[in-house]
């Protein structure tokens, strides 16, 4: 074993790993008044490790001893994750300095978690997969409950680690069933197992079913969503942000990687679950959010329907389908941290509001903030030419590529149904009486958030290939031989 | 022989025994010293395999160090038993429901059970790869070379949970008088005496 080529390999990893805990060791000894700068630090680190990241010359690679693997979906990926962590990172300072929660442990656990999620896009091993869950969810759960002095946080935070557990269980069961019906760990070794024919028994299908319903959990996927409501509302808003994104993104990622890569052969095994899980979770991400006024909880069925849209991408189990969840992920990202920096600014008279009621007449007391959510309602809803529109296009079309009619008509109906509430906000804001105006400044990085995500938002069809050439190298890499 | 068969039935019937004394027993504190039993039979029962090492870990971090703490725990808590077995037939049905799915999957697994080629290779993976390698010479080769990213990994679970029990549960009290020895040792006579001149037969 080289260990020098290793280190090399995970190197994002380790770095990032290594500044977490010298962040740690900074904040311990500089004590409480060091929460901003250490928030500044963690967003650095993040910054180097996505300019280590890109640098890397590794592609395809894998490291201590076929436990960790890189590859051109685990980059872009990674990309998007560490995108997303530092932009909700940005955000949150100002929200927890003023909801005093600034403490310097938040932007340490956030990076472990971070280090987390990048370890489970990188997974090459039932283990190695179980061990970045962990991380990334143990820190999570910490984090939802660190207002401890209030009933919501510390519910949110109870509610998460008890339901997060429960699925872990059912994860590590599924994967210790794997595990006792191939005899191995190892995704390689899997693959390579199923595609020399080997046998599918009973016992493997329940182990599919189990990791399956594992990770959904952990995107929040129906029929295990129950938990996204709460702890969207009762976790502190700039969490509920750092919830929404990188957590996401990277389990969506680790269920691609598993399915598409090990299980790869076994598409007849696994597609049914996958289409069912989106159905589901498309149907309950639109019906359910009509009946939401807190603007939290529906941002939490919105995620849940667009995690469906997602699989619908995955569940087509082409180049094309995991090309269109690449980009649907992506533009995801930037509609939903655009979303988030708006309902930080959501703020009356130095306290924060969070009832879709606050937006009223936003139009005529905040133009530029109204402007900004009402592109990414208007791209959430799928209105062309928006990016949103082109994410859920390329993953309806790849469904109905793979023959996956129905479920494509399915998604278009719910897409339908959820433009609904996303269009009650813009009427909200543009045609109801004015109420209280918001809290003026919003500060200088919300602004430039804001700015950014709609621009991107917005111009997307205008330049839409760096984003739609990333995916495609990214859903090469399931496909060695393909086109 | 003879020996080794009798030691092994003696450990396994005092482990199985204990271990069903740690659900029924009445009282908690009774179940906690009845798991510590438990924990050296199968440490004793780990001597018999070979597993040295294993059997030393097993005394030492289960008994010396959990099985003491949740002794602790459970005095502290002033667990009430009757409290807990409130309700308990109440549940019972849902709870015999789900075991008994959860058994049938288990013995359906067992039914099915097939040993795939690769299996062999996982197998032969020496738990003492020969010659005079000592098996916590084995256990660290495994632990600390071939997953060396996994016990990484683990390491940094096991510092987030610290980091998360600090900080939910550390609070800093107010008014806490706390002895400072470089403070007393650098008090002079100044600082604290006040010499009066007290003029003689004015009174005080």
């Amino acid at each position: 074993m080289n260990i020098g080529n290793d280190i090399l390999t995970a190197l994002p990893e380790i770095f990032l790993a290594c500044s977490a805990i010298a962040l740690l060791m900074l904040g311990v000894f500089r004590g409480e008044g060091s929460s901003r700068l250490i928030m500044t630090l963690s967003v650095t680190a993040l910054i180097v490790t996505l300019g280590l990241l890109l640098m890397g010359p590794t592609r395809n690679t894998s490291a201590f001893n076929d436990l960790f693997a890189n590859d051109g979906f685990g980059d872009f990926m990674k990309m998007l994750v560490l995108i997303g962590a530092a932009l909700t990172m940005v955000m949150a300072q100002r929200y927890i300095e003023r909801e005093q929660m600034a403490r310097f442990e938040l932007p340490v656990l956030l990076l472990f978690s971070t280090v987390g999620m990048l370890m489970m896009i990188s997974a090459n091993d039932l283990i190695a997969l179980y061990m970045g869950v962990e991380l990334q969810s143990l820190a999570l759960y910490v984090v939802a409950a660190i207002r401890r002095d209030t009933l919501r946080s510390s519910e949110a935070g109870l509610k998460y680690f008890v339901l997060g557990s429960l699925s872990s269980g059912m994860l590590l069961y599924g994967l210790s069933m794997i595990y006792g019906f191939t005899g191995t760990t190892n995704f390689t070794t899997l693959a390579e197992i199923f595609a020399n024919g080997g046998e599918v028994s009973l016992g493997l299908t329940v182990g599919l079913v189990f990791l399956s319903a594992g990770l959904a959990f952990k995107i929040s996927a129906v029929p295990f969503h129950m938990w996204t409501p709460d702890v969207y509302e009762g976790a502190p808003t700039a969490i509920t942000a750092f919830f929404a994104v990188a957590p996401k993104i990277a389990g969506l990622a680790l269920f691609v990687r598993v399915l598409m890569g090990p299980f790869g052969e076994l598409v007849d095994q696994w597609q049914q679950i996958i289409v069912f899980i989106a159905v589901a979770s498309m149907l309950v991400g639109a019906l359910a959010a009509i009946a939401q006024n807190n603007i939290k909880r529906l941002m939490a069925y919105s995620s849940i329907g667009n995690m469906g849209y997602a699989l619908v991408g995955l569940a087509a189990g082409t180049q094309e389908g995991i090309r269109a969840v690449g980009v649907y992920m992506a533009i995801y990202l930037f509609m939903n941290v655009g979303t988030f920096a708006v309902i930080l600014c959501m703020r009356v008279n130095d306290r924060m509001v969070e009832r879709i009621d606050d937006l009223k007449g936003l139009s005529r007391t905040n133009p530029l903030i109204a402007l900004a959510l009402a592109i990414f309602m208007f791209s959430m809803a799928g209105i062309p030419p928006l990016a949103g529109f082109f994410g859920k296009l390329y993953v309806f079309l790849a469904a109905v590529e793979s023959g996956l009619y129905i479920l494509a008509v399915i998604g278009v109906l719910t897409s339908v149904i959820s433009a609904f509430y996303y269009l009650r906000i813009i009427k909200v804001m543009y045609f109801d009486e004015p109420s209280e105006a918001f809290d003026q400044p919003i500060g200088r990085e919300m602004a430039v958030v804001l700015t950014a995500t709609s621009v991107i938002v917005l111009l997307f069809f205008i330049m839409p290939s760096p984003i739609l050439e990333s995916a495609s190298a990214a859903a090469e890499a399931f496909f060695p031989a393909g086109p | 022989m003879v020996v080794q068969a009798l030691a092994f039935y003696l450990f396994a019937a005092v482990v199985v025994a204990s271990a069903m004394m740690v659900i029924a027993a009445r009282n908690p504190v009774h179940s906690v010293l009845f798991l510590i039993l438990a924990f050296f039979n199968s440490a004793g029962l780990f001597v018999l395999m070979g597993a040295e090492f294993l059997a030393m870990i097993l005394v030492v971090v289960y008994v010396g160090a959990v099985a003491v703490l949740f002794l602790f725990v459970v005095m502290m808590l002033d667990v009430d038993v009757t409290q807990i077995k409130h309700g308990f037939l109440q549940y019972l049905p849902v709870g015999v429901l789900i075991g008994l799915i959860l058994l049938i999957e288990l013995a359906m697994v067992a039914g099915a059970w097939v040993a795939v080629p690769e299996a062999q290779s996982v197998a032969q993976i020496p738990f003492s790869p020969g010659g005079d390698v000592t098996n916590t010479q084995a256990l660290g080769a495994v632990l600390y070379d071939r997953y060396v990213y996994l016990f990484q990994a683990a390491g940094l679970i096991l510092l987030v949970a610290m980091i998360g029990a600090i900080v939910l549960t550390l609070r800093t009290r107010e008014g806490v008088r706390k002895q400072s020895i470089s403070d007393q040792i650098s008090r002079r006579t100044e600082d604290s005496v006040e010499v009066k001149d007290v003029p003689s037969g004015g009174g005080v």
